[in-house]
């Protein structure tokens, strides 16, 4: 009987950070303007410690100009898709969801593509329309998912199909008739892309905020890890053994539903990190939500960096969308650990 | 009659309640379903009055649909008795907070399906979940629990398999298990002995009463079984149709036309030398 510790999730979390570090250092090495490792620690540490003088102007440039700033974008969505497939899983109890099978996504998607036909240039627009798109979605889908004035998983998981279905239509209806230039960046939105610069110039504050909301909704879900572990082996049992179980699915959906709106608003909708990483940490270090939910933060950050790092090298200076390169990846990992664990 | 009850005390799981002080009571405490809030009810449950003191065993017998869950489950506080009281210790079950009810009311329900892998000592813990803050980790008193429950269910050679590779008769006794590991007073069991052959049947009811009488648990069952109902329980409540028809000993509760009458079967009853009825289907001609 080996029960799960705070060390044990310091431990292996930190493994985690170290690698996430890595694959860091190894995505601002990589692009056309070269830049040694040694380099890049330097300026990153020089950067920490508030010494700008000290580094060349155009390795600042690049490292906190413009890489930097889409690693932390990856990051945040990677964690954020993770946190909320991982939420949503043990929420509809199971195993396929993914963060936009209550159609969040969908949403979000039919918000940005309103946005640029309304208001096309306008810094901001499509992040804070998706971002709304995402939001009444969530409500909708939350009411048509009541049943007795309670969640219920099985009313909840068809009302969100529908929802997802519904706003997918609308959404081809919709680029019917947009032109091919604006056609070209949805269908970019769609797949989930990185390169969306930040509204703002105060690129620092910006990331703070996204951040911020990160760390509320998932620090909000991972209070109720311990419930989640209980409400996985049965509901009613959960309930027997004194979890408020409605009081757990609410916080639960909201705050997987806006991991999920946040990264769809900033990024599209990238597919498969939501659905694969929770699955890939369970197989490593066992399904305790407690330990699951740091873990698919770390991994999925993991996953996103390494796979823009990839888009925007492999046929450089052509990108190749982020969200196109974790499908590419992700269904044969997903399909071979399936197929393992079926032997 | 009272030499009967003599005989009774030295046979197999005898009349013991005279001593201890009720620990549960149920006084005329009824429940009503329906399918919305102005529908007529769909099934109600009579209101139903028995008590039962530590160290006892009482099974609920009735057909399918006879209200029997929905008796479990208003004596486990899951929801509240329409009409009159259920008690525990003084204290009304619907009324106490979730927690502190877990911490004195263990259900063993119909098993449900686990969606990913567990060994069997992660399950045993789950059972020390009220005694803790809400995001908690085991202490090694939740480990000596977990550990104890398992050993008095004899599971502990199964500890570190999983979940989904155990025998149907090993897993009843884990689930049993995660149940002793809340410590409670009163435990309550769904149709436990649904998926076992015979053997496991008697063994687990062998040791749901050795658990009352060692251990001073209340315990009730929901069974279909009437012969061992009969032969292990020390009270009878009979329901038929979401009425209480008859509570008391097995000898009281076991008489053949009421019991033709519920199951709609042709029975025999015999008084066996223990004070125990026994069951038989009569030969149909």
């Amino acid at each position: 009987m080996k029960p799960l510790t705070p060390q044990r999730i310091a431990r292996i979390c930190g493994l985690l950070a170290v690698i996430l570090f890595a694959a860091m250092v190894v995505s601002l090495r990589m692009g056309t303007y070269p830049i040694s490792v040694r380099d890049i620690v330097l300026t990153l540490f020089r950067g920490a410690i508030g010494h700008r003088d000290a580094v060349p102007s155009e390795f600042w440039l690049v490292v906190f100009g413009l890489r930097l700033p889409r690693i932390a974008l990856g990051i945040l969505v990677g964690a954020s898709l993770a946190v909320a497939g991982a939420g949503f899983q043990a929420l509809l109890r199971n195993p396929l969801a993914d963060p936009y099978v209550l159609g969040v996504s969908s949403g979000a998607a039919l918000g940005a593509i309103l946005s640029l036909l309304a208001a096309p240039h306008v810094p901001g627009a499509i992040q804070l329309a998706s971002f709304l798109g995402a939001a009444v979605t969530i409500a909708v889908v939350f009411f048509l998912g009541l049943r007795g004035g309670h969640l219920d998983s099985p009313t909840l998981l068809l009302a969100g199909i529908m929802a997802a279905s519904f706003l997918s239509a609308v959404i081809m209806l919709l680029m019917a008739m947009l032109p091919g230039r604006d056609l070209h960046g949805v269908l970019f939105w769609l797949m989930g892309d990185l390169t969306t610069s930040p509204p703002t110039t105060r690129v620092p504050a910006w990331f703070a905020f996204l951040f911020t909301i990160f760390f509320l909704s998932a620090g909000a879900m991972y209070t109720t890890a311990t419930d989640l572990n209980l409400i996985l082996s049965g509901e009613q049992e959960a309930r027997h053994l004194g979890v408020n179980v409605n009081r757990v699915k609410l916080v639960v959906y909201v705050a997987a539903s806006v991991l999920t709106g946040l990264a769809v608003s900033v990024s599209g909708a990238i597919g498969f990190v939501g659905l694969l990483i929770p699955h890939a940490m369970r197989m490593m270090f066992g399904t305790d939500y407690r330990l699951l939910l740091p873990t698919s933060a770390l991994g999925g950050a993991i996953a996103i960096v390494l796979a823009d790092t990839i888009g925007r090298t492999v046929l450089a200076p052509t990108e190749l969308p982020v969200g196109a390169i974790t499908a590419l990846a992700g269904a044969p990992v997903f399909i071979y650990l399936l197929r393992r664990r079926m032997r | 009659m009272s030499g009967e009850l003599e005989r009774g005390r030295t046979g197999l799981g005898a009349t013991t309640a005279v001593a201890e002080p009720p620990r549960i009571k149920v006084e005329q405490a009824s429940y009503a379903y329906a399918a919305t809030d102005r529908t007529a009810p769909t099934f109600t449950l009579g209101p139903a009055t028995f008590e039962a003191a530590a160290r006892e065993i009482v099974a609920i017998l009735g057909p399918n649909a006879s209200g029997k869950s929905t008796l479990l489950k208003m004596m486990a506080g899951l929801i509240d008795p329409l009409s009159g009281r259920v008690e525990l210790d003084g204290q009304e079950v619907s009324k106490l907070d979730p927690r502190t009810r877990a911490q004195r009311i263990a259900l063993v329900a119909q098993e449900s399906e686990l969606l990913f892998p567990l060994r069997v000592w992660e399950y045993v813990l789950q059972g020390r979940y009220p005694y803790g803050k809400r995001l908690r980790f085991e202490s090694d008193e939740d480990c000596l629990m977990a550990g104890n429950a398992l050993a008095q269910v004899g599971a502990d050679a199964v500890r570190d398999r999983w979940m989904d590779s155990l025998s149907g008769g090993e897993k009843q006794r884990v689930i049993l298990a995660r149940a002793l590991a809340q410590h409670p007073s009163l435990l309550l069991l769904d149709e436990p002995t649904q998926h076992l052959d015979i053997g496991g049947k008697v063994e687990l009811l062998r040791r749901l009463q050795k658990l009352a009488r060692e251990s001073k648990y209340t315990v009730i069952v929901v069974t279909h079984e009437l012969n061992l109902a009969a032969e292990f329980s020390d009270r009878i409540v009979l329901l038929h149709k979401g009425k209480p028809l008859r509570a008391g000993t097995p000898a009281e509760v076991y008489q053949r036309e009421v019991l033709e009458e519920v199951f709609e079967a042709p029975l025999d009853v015999e008084l066996r030398v223990n004070g125990r009825p026994r069951v038989m289907l009569r030969g149909i001609r």
